[in-house]
């Protein structure tokens, strides 16, 4: 068992870290308040080759593993770019990984260079504002119409879709009462986001000012038969497949936004005399940062647990699922603790922590909620009824 | 035209160094370490002479442990095109690796030596004369601008007080100030491609150079920790505590 990073790993950790240094604390509180999208940042990581690291070679990417993606998404949250960085690239890294694993030749040669170069900017959209986590009960419609299909239907919290070209869209390609299993009937596609047919509204929410999230509205968007990936009725699977992934890199950039959260709270606890001492010197100040340092630490390993069973090859749905609820977990804690350290001082926005307080939401209520999770902990490991 | 830039694994200038309890040394167990941040700017400038046509070959070379091996990776990374180590667990003083480099000299020939002004671990700041003097090479320190001719070198110094120019013939050593250029950071596609450049290794026995240190450090200790200051009602009273107290006026 090997707890280091290899030098290569260290070599990515350390030049991502050289890039964000570029994008500051003024730059996030800047697209914080003002809600434009980091050009800037997403066109310096992407100039640097990052967005392939997880592509294969074969179509310009660096062939790496799910491991040194979340090195790449812990090291962009821990710089202090929170959510609001890590979200603006995360879809790129590993959001294309349905169409590696199921794309045909053709499609992988058309849809994934551009992503890596940085061309084409995908969103996913998956949630439904009437299936919410039950993804099987989507309701999108896509009709096979000759060459095409033509989809009806909503999607909901699309993140991105207001500057992405490209959409990965699940749809249902046969009614659910004529399918025996919820997960049947389910189809994916890789495809233009068509914005005469697709209508993109902006939700307004809590934290990312920055990175936009949206409710889209399908009407009769045409989607070439050369768009689907995988086969009709093969969704759920193709799906399933990203979703082990993309919970290690959510628990990756969670975990690295609850670090700089400690780490300026740990700053401030020395700093700050009340009382003529440093509150630091409370144990009440500090027992809890050293308890979230501890939290951290382990939410850590277990990302990195579930990254080595991903990149080996093995099952690792209980560990992707449980480093997603772990980092979570401490990184919330962390971040409201950050806040509390900082007494009236983390209520203000030039100290930066009230932002990753806010941020720090995204991962405890997406992809999936902490209580499906633990229901899956209970069903899966524990041998319990199905409780959902 | 080969470049030889020599790169330093030091302390990350980004730690807080703290004094080993037996006043030994700086504690280096479990501490973040990185290429010393002159000779991040020493390589740059030898990339970019050779994007410019100006050079053909980037050779790095560190002298010290296995470990150097890491920050040789990173130049590579960075654009040079193959690494040598010179191998050592030996402590190593300022002479002993300009000894070791002359050694390195007289193997591969550059018409150019770059490295940084110093590092900042010891900061010693003797390296680059040392070697120039013992390899009978031309010098230019603390450089801010170089600019590359046939067989000569202008190189702009920044001195007390001001810039100076001078010329040098090739071949020369150049030490490297802070503003000779702003480094890049290494892409993706290039730490993939550095796994595969050569680095190859030697020892201080090969190259027939004793590098037994010649000075013994008696004691290292943390510098006094500052007191806090203090506001003064008037200009006698400061006149006076410099006077009385600090004694400096
Ligand atoms: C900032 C942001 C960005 C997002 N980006 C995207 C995106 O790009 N693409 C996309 O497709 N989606 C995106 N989402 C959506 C996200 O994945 C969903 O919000 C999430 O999966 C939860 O679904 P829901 O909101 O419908 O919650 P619901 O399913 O309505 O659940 C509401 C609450 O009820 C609980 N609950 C429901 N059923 C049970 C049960 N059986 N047992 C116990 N508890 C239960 C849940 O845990 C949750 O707390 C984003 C969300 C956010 C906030």
């Amino acid at each position: 068992m090997d707890f280091e990073f290899n030098e290569q790993q260290r070599a990515i950790q350390d030049a991502v870290v050289r890039i964000c240094r570029a994008f500051g604390d003024d730059y996030w509180l800047a697209r914080d308040t003002d809600g434009e999208f980091p050009e800037a940042f997403v066109k310096a990581i992407t100039e640097s080759g990052w967005l392939g690291i997880a592509m294969p070679e074969a179509f310009g990417g660096s062939g790496l593993g799910i491991t040194e993606a979340a090195i790449l998404a812990h090291a962009i949250a821990r710089s202090g770019a929170g959510m609001s960085g890590a979200s603006a690239v995360h879809l790129n890294l590993f959001g294309p990984n349905p169409i590696v694993v199921f794309g045909t030749e053709e499609q992988k040669q058309r849809f994934l260079p551009p992503l890596i170069q940085g061309k084409d900017r995908a969103c996913f959209g998956v949630t439904e504002p009437d299936a919410g986590l039950n993804t099987t009960r989507l309701e999108t419609r896509a009709v096979r119409d000759g060459d095409h299909y033509i989809v009806n239907g909503r999607k909901h919290w699309t993140t991105m879709a207001q500057t992405a070209n490209k959409i990965l869209l699940v749809t249902r390609t046969t009614p659910i009462s004529e399918c025996a299993k919820p997960s049947e009937g389910l189809t994916l596609f890789y495809t233009d986001l068509d914005q005469a047919r697709v209508e993109v509204r902006l939700i307004e929410k809590m934290g990312r000012k920055a990175v936009d999230s949206n409710a889209l509205f399908i009407d009769d968007m045409i989607i070439p038969v050369a768009d689907r990936i995988g086969a009709e009725g093969d969704g759920w699977k193709c799906l399933l497949h990203g979703l082990n992934p993309e919970r290690i890199l959510i628990a990756a950039e969670a975990v690295g936004l609850g670090q700089v959260a400690l780490e300026r709270a740990a700053a401030y606890a020395r700093e700050r005399i009340v009382f003529d001492r440093p509150i630091g010197k409370n144990q009440a100040i500090q027992h809890p940062l050293a308890v979230n340092w501890m939290e951290l630490e382990a939410a850590h390993l277990m990302v990195f647990k579930a990254a080595s069973l991903y990149d080996a090859g093995k099952p690792c749905g209980a560990e992707a699922n449980t480093a997603k609820y772990l980092a979570a977990e401490a990184a919330h804690q962390a971040c409201q603790r950050s806040v509390l350290t900082h007494g009236g001082m983390g209520y203000a926005k030039e100290y930066h922590v009230e932002r990753y307080l806010r941020e720090i939401m995204i991962p405890v209520i997406a992809p999936i909620s902490q209580e499906l999770i633990k229901s899956y902990i209970g069903e899966r490991i524990l041998g319990q009824s199905k409780s959902y | 035209m080969k470049i030889l830039v020599a790169i330093k694994r030091v302390v990350d200038y980004n730690v807080n160094i703290h004094v080993r309890s037996d006043n030994s040394g700086v504690e280096l167990n479990n501490v973040k370490m990185s290429m010393n941040p002159f000779d991040e700017i020493a390589v740059e400038e030898a990339i970019r002479l050779r994007e410019a046509g100006k050079a053909e070959e980037v050779i790095v070379v560190s002298v010290g442990t296995s470990a150097c091996r890491e920050q040789i990776r990173t130049a590579l990374a960075l654009g040079a095109d193959r690494g040598i180590l010179v191998e050592t667990d030996a402590e190593l003083q300022p002479l002993a690796i300009a000894k070791l480099l002359v050694a390195i000299v007289k193997q591969e020939a550059p018409m150019l030596v770059i490295t940084g002004k110093q590092a900042i671990d010891g900061d010693n700041s003797q390296t680059g004369q040392m070697l120039a003097a013992l390899a009978g090479m031309s010098q230019a320190t603390f450089a801010s601008e170089l600019l590359l001719g046939d067989d000569t070198a202008t190189v702009t110094r920044e001195v007390d007080g001001g810039l100076e120019t001078i010329t040098v013939k090739l071949p020369a050593v150049v030490t490297t100030d802070l503003r000779l250029n702003e480094p890049r950071y290494a892409s993706l596609p290039n730490i993939m491609k550095a796994k595969k450049k050569p680095i190859d290794t030697c020892s201080p026995e090969d190259l027939g150079v004793d590098v037994t240190p010649g000075l013994k450090i008696l004691k290292v200790t943390e510098p006094p920790e500052r007191q806090a200051g203090i506001i003064l009602e008037t200009v006698e009273e400061l006149v006076d505590k410099l006077q009385n107290e600090a004694k400096v006026i």
